[in-house]
């Protein structure tokens, strides 16, 4: 019997809270068409049909979802046996390998680019090993094996983590169950452990396939010519190189559309999954073990740690040669060491304020089950993570050229399309925690009047600390990585850390390139770990 | 919280701009990235202007001529530059149409070219022809043509550059069509076959060709010169090709909003003078423009049979049309 | 002191019907099948949904214009009644100022209520800490502090053990009519309502009875679906 919501009180109304959050979302939604619209008006004739009907946008067009949809495959096809291995087994160093898991996402592109380079690369390691027994390298990294490799590279190990955090939400009961009806490997498999995957499937697919078609910097250094552009690419050339603002923003347009039918499509087949922040899972060790299973598991355990662990060593190994003190004492590095800081400490900064109060407007309606308004809030603050970046800074900049210079807009320009760009995955990860939270003391701090500052300091803060810092960190660490907002303003002048990496790839440089690619590394991985150390839950003591 | 953040970033920007200790007359240029840079004739050329004029000359480095159009086709009526260095006959007439360059009054008597160079816009800096260089103690026999580059020698293995984002790629679009024509879609197959890959920018072909990754590269007739100067090697050639080379000339504008209009015309002055011009041969590897002396070992470059080149107005008209050719016989 | 007055509410396709009126200084027990209000009355009182029509007035005065936090009412919920992150003193100290800035006064008040609660030792801890007893003490004692004149309590103990539920029980009702605090309880027991209640008023499809005297409370009553509700829950 349902009893009344008591939260219904605030019954269709939008309550102040929810004020500054909607407001915020109409209006990133309205700058994302401003955006997109003052490329179209700076570029008055108007030849859409051009557009479809050229054999090389179609292509692309297709290249974009073939390459994507091999890359969605590969990753979500090898994560079931890996997570299932990963599940079943407990080993030394499996935390690591876990966290591990976690930076590919967020790793910057060409750090991982640079260290899939390292070992599959014309001269790099797996080369050397064919040249030692007077073979070549059978294949080219360059085109569409290494987009694959890297989209592979970079989403397996999220996929993996997605499923192990669906199996581990298994009950206890259902493994004793299963233990108890005598169901062995696959069986239990079948009845007990696909369905938990199942039900990410779509979801995690989802997401795989939409970064993947909007690949832009993995395609940018491993595509090798114009026979393996995605549009986002595509975008970016025309912008910058033919500077055919329309072009660019129709294909932004284009991908957009692409991209909400997928998203339409995505929401439709998949049903709400309720995943609980169950991480740890219970020891599950009521499965009949078999060496067979055993080989099986270890196998696939071995094949993901070397796919993982080796380019991140080799960007450690690669980066400490004999250029690192070169390179450190560079003016230019440490210009773009500082720009980068400053660029990703204020998106950061921004994107998680924004998300916070995007989150205080759709949970209030959550809360009392309103559940389309508040996807429909989010998806409108989320629109930015299928439109490429540059064609947001350029307009943008199109937009206010009229009140400061290049220079003097360049670095307000980066940061709040970095932040943007962020916020998509702030949102994602700070909404269930803030959701949970309200949850719990929604009544409560309307009975105890605890409201906007101190609900704040001693309600979401006090309690969200982690969650906020960690997406804090994240999007710090995305901005950090970030070459697509950049890619206009940059100057030999002006640049960030990727950018300087890749002007150094650009020019041949591998060495100082290797140094780079070590400090962007060291960055991203430093720091959630001094986060981390920083703020563990501490204790005080009271009179 | 708006308010406060603005004003922190405002502060840090502060603190991050370097100040200049006097109130002079700036003089900003835009070019690419291996004039300005440390190894490139920018700094020299950037100590003897300054000498004259009692101004501050500041180059902001691009990556390459096409990006210092755009940049300024971007910023519109509202730039910060006052002269644009680097763009080549290819991009004159684009550069034009945009409305954003100002006609100069310089004395063009100076130029000793082999055409007789009247543009009342531009004014050229250097000039030099496309080649494909190659290592002469790897590879013995080099191509005599183009048509034997491309429909011959299948043992050889190239790098060039994307017309799309470097002038020497559109060099070579430009080069192929002249020898080609209508039947250049059929060459570009034949020559993708022998391709390593094509690469966004000049700097990054070369290094790869010089590590070793392919037998020719897509640069200059004048690049064994810097070998030889330089590096004291002589085993880098430019494969003399019987149909021509395409030339190319690099050039310099004023910016019709530039507020120094009187310093921007003595620097497009000071560009024909001996003090510029003297620099360009072994800082820019390239010919100049004005009769100074140059290094003897520009003797020993190759000398193009025919300097191939398109109008202007013709590569502007059909640039985008042509390197749609170039794409799609790539793709298909 | 509590008047409802034809208070009319409706959720989904159940509408309530609230006309009662509670004394000062006395234990009322709510009963009630599940689903029937019981909970829906005690969220018209505290504030958290708004009556269609009617009036609920406290000492006279009508609170409908009043939110939550400045009615004249302290409120011990089922769960949720501890901010996991905050320390037992810190949950306790929100009672008296939303910023926890507390002075001199206060923060003998809140050390002399705790004392009475009897979890002055466990002020430092966090609720994770704490046994459940332990927790709904610490949140009674943020009830106490908030000295309001009216007490509800939303099946605070259910969780717990009988006797330690009726131990619970007991100590409020010491401590309500030692800080003269009239109190609302929600139970499906009907011996915690013989125990420790003065009336009672029996909740069933969304109307209630008139509050009447503990001692009403028996199989004898007039009213079928009270007697029927009494044999079934005293023969569970």
């Amino acid at each position: 019997m349902p009893l009344p919501n008591p939260l219904t009180v605030f019954v269709r109304l939008i309550k102040p809270v929810q004020i500054p959050g909607l407001l915020l979302s109409i209006g990133i939604f309205l700058f994302v068409l401003m955006a997109v619209n003052a490329l179209f008006a700076h570029s008055p004739v108007l030849e859409v049909t051009a557009i479809w009907s050229d054999p090389y946008y179609r292509h692309i067009t297709k290249f974009s979802f073939y390459q994507a949809a091999l890359s969605t495959l590969l990753s979500v096809l090898f994560a079931i046996p890996i997570s299932h291995a990963l599940f079943r087994r407990e080993f030394r160093g499996k935390a690591l390998l876990l966290k591990l898991f976690a930076t590919t996402l967020v790793l910057p592109v060409l750090v991982a680019v640079f260290g899939l380079l390292a070992i599959y690369g014309n001269s790099g390691v797996l080369a050397g090993v064919f040249e030692y027994f007077n073979s070549v390298l059978p294949f080219s990294i360059f085109g569409l094996n290494g987009i694959l490799l890297a989209h592979v590279f970079f989403n397996l190990p999220f996929a993996c983590r997605l499923f192990l955090q669906a199996l581990n939400a298994i009950p206890d009961k259902q493994h004793q169950l299963a233990t108890h009806l005598g169901m062995k490997h696959w069986n239990k498999f079948r009845f007990v452990e696909w369905p938990q995957i199942v039900a990410q499937l779509p979801h995690a697919a989802g997401l795989i396939f939409m970064l993947c078609f909007t690949s832009f910097a993995t395609v940018m250094a491993l595509g090798g010519g114009p026979k393996s552009t995605t549009i986002e690419l595509a975008i970016y050339q025309a912008i910058k190189f033919d500077f055919d603002l329309q072009t660019g923003a129709l294909l932004a347009l284009w991908q957009i559309c692409i991209c909400a039918v997928l998203a339409i499509f995505i929401q439709k087949l998949s049903r709400s999954s309720s995943l609980t922040a169950n991480y740890q899972g219970p020891k599950n060790t009521f499965y009949q073990d078999s060496w067979i299973a055993k080989c099986w598991d270890f196998s696939w355990i071995i094949v993901i740690s070397l796919l993982v662990i080796p380019p991140l060593l080799m960007v450690v190994i690669a980066g400490l040669n004999a250029q690192f003190f070169v390179v450190l004492t560079d003016i230019k590095f440490w210009l773009a060491f500082k720009n980068s800081l400053l660029i990703a400490f204020f998106a950061a900064l921004i994107a998680v304020s924004c998300a916070f109060f995007i989150l205080l407007a759709s949970r209030q309606w959550r809360l009392i089950g309103f559940n389309g308004h508040a996807d429909k809030i989010e998806m409108l603050a989320t629109i930015i993570l299928v439109t490429p970046g540059l064609v947001i800074s350029t307009g943008l900049f199109l937009l206010l050229r009229e009140i400061g210079h290049f220079s003097s807009l360049a670095l307000y320009i980066v940061i709040a399309v970095n932040a943007l760009m962020a916020l998509p995955f702030v949102l994602k990860s700070l909404s269930l925690p803030m959701l949970h939270n309200a949850q719990k003391y929604e009544l409560l701090c309307a009975s105890l009047g605890v409201f906007w500052w101190h609900r704040f300091y001693w309600v979401e803060w006090k309690a969200l600390r982690r969650p906020i810092l960690q997406a804090l960190c994240l999007s710090f660490v995305l901005s950090v990585g970030d070459l697509s907002a950049i890619a206009l303003f940059g100057s030999h002048t002006f640049s960030t850390l990727p950018l300087y990496l890749f002007q150094l790839l650009g020019s041949y440089q591998m060495q100082s390139a290797a140094v780079v690619a070590l400090v962007l590394l060291v960055l991203s991985v430093g720091v959630f770990m001094v986060v981390e150390y920083l703020f563990k839950e501490r204790r005080t003591q009271y009179d | 919280m708006n308010k406060t953040l603005s004003n922190l970033i405002t502060l840090a920007t502060l603190i991050a701009t370097p100040v200049f200790a006097a109130s002079q007359e700036k003089l900003t240029v835009y070019t690419y990235s291996s004039f300005a840079s440390d190894w490139g004739p920018g700094p020299k050329i950037e100590a003897e202007f300054e000498k004259s004029c009692a101004c501050d000359l500041e180059f902001i480095a691009l990556d390459d001529g096409v990006s210092v159009l755009n940049r300024l086709r971007l910023e519109g009526n509202n730039s910060e530059a006052d002269i644009l260095l680097g763009l080549d006959n290819n991009l004159m007439a684009s550069a034009k149409k945009t409305g954003l360059l100002s006609e100069h009054n310089i004395d063009l008597s100076a130029i000793k070219m082999s055409i007789d160079w009247q543009d009342k816009t531009f004014v050229p800096f250097d000039y030099g022809y496309f080649a494909f260089v190659y290592n002469s103690e790897k590879l013995t026999n080099p191509p005599k043509s183009l048509k034997e580059l491309v429909e011959q020698r299948d043992d050889l293995k190239i790098i060039y550059q994307d017309p799309r984002t470097s002038t020497p790629g559109l060099g070579l679009m430009l080069w192929m069509k002249s020898v080609y024509g209508d039947e250049v879609n059929q060459a570009w197959k034949q020559l993708a076959k022998k391709t390593v890959t094509v690469t966004k920018g000049w700097s990054e072909s070369y290094n790869m060709f010089l590590e070793g990754e392919a037998d020719m590269v897509l640069s200059y007739t004048t690049s064994p010169a810097y070998h030889m100067i330089a590096e004291g090697k002589n085993q880098y050639q430019a494969a003399s090709f019987t149909e021509g080379h395409y030339t190319q000339t690099e050039v310099a504008a004023v910016v019709k909003s530039s507020k120094h209009k009187k310093l921007a015309n003595e620097f497009m002055s000071f560009i024909l003078s001996d003090a510029f011009q003297s620099k360009i041969a072994t800082g820019n590897w390239m010919y100049p423009v004005t009769d100074v002396a140059l290094p003897e070992e520009f003797n020993q470059l190759v000398s193009p049979a025919k300097a191939l080149s398109y109008s202007s107005d013709e590569v502007a008209a059909k640039r985008k049309a042509w390197t749609k050719e170039w794409l799609i016989s790539l793709t298909d | 002191m509590i008047k409802f007055t034809d208070v009319n509410y409706h959720y989904k396709q159940q509408s309530f019907h609230f006309d009662l009126e509670v004394e000062a200084g006395s234990v009322v027990a709510i009963l009630g099948p599940s689903g029937a209000g019981k909970s829906t009355l005690l969220n018209l009182l505290a504030g958290f949904i708004a009556p269609v029509k009617g009036e609920i007035k406290i000492k006279d005065l009508s609170i409908l214009k009043q939110a939550p936090h400045q009615r004249p009412l302290s409120i011990l919920f089922q769960d949720n009644n501890l901010f996991t992150h905050l320390s037992a003193y810190e949950n306790i100290a929100l009672g008296l100022h939303p910023g926890l800035k507390l002075n001199p006064q206060q923060k003998l008040r809140l050390h002399a209520v705790s004392e009475q609660v009897g979890v002055q030792n466990l002020l430092d801890r966090l609720p994770a800490q704490l046994s459940g007893g332990q927790q709904q003490r610490i949140a009674l004692a943020r009830c106490f502090v908030q000295d309001k004149p009216i007490l509800l309590l939303d099946e605070p103990f259910s969780a717990l053990d009988p006797v330690l539920r009726v131990a619970m029980l007991k100590s409020v009702k010491s401590l309500a009519k030692l800080q003269n605090v009239t109190v609302l309880m929600v139970t499906h027991h009907i011996h915690d309502a013989l125990d420790v209640a003065s009336d009672f008023v029996f909740i069933d499809q969304g109307t209630a009875l008139a509050v009447e005297k503990i001692a009403c409370l028996n199989t004898t009553h007039n009213n079928k679906q009270l007697v029927d509700f009494l044999s079934a829950e005293m023969n569970r």
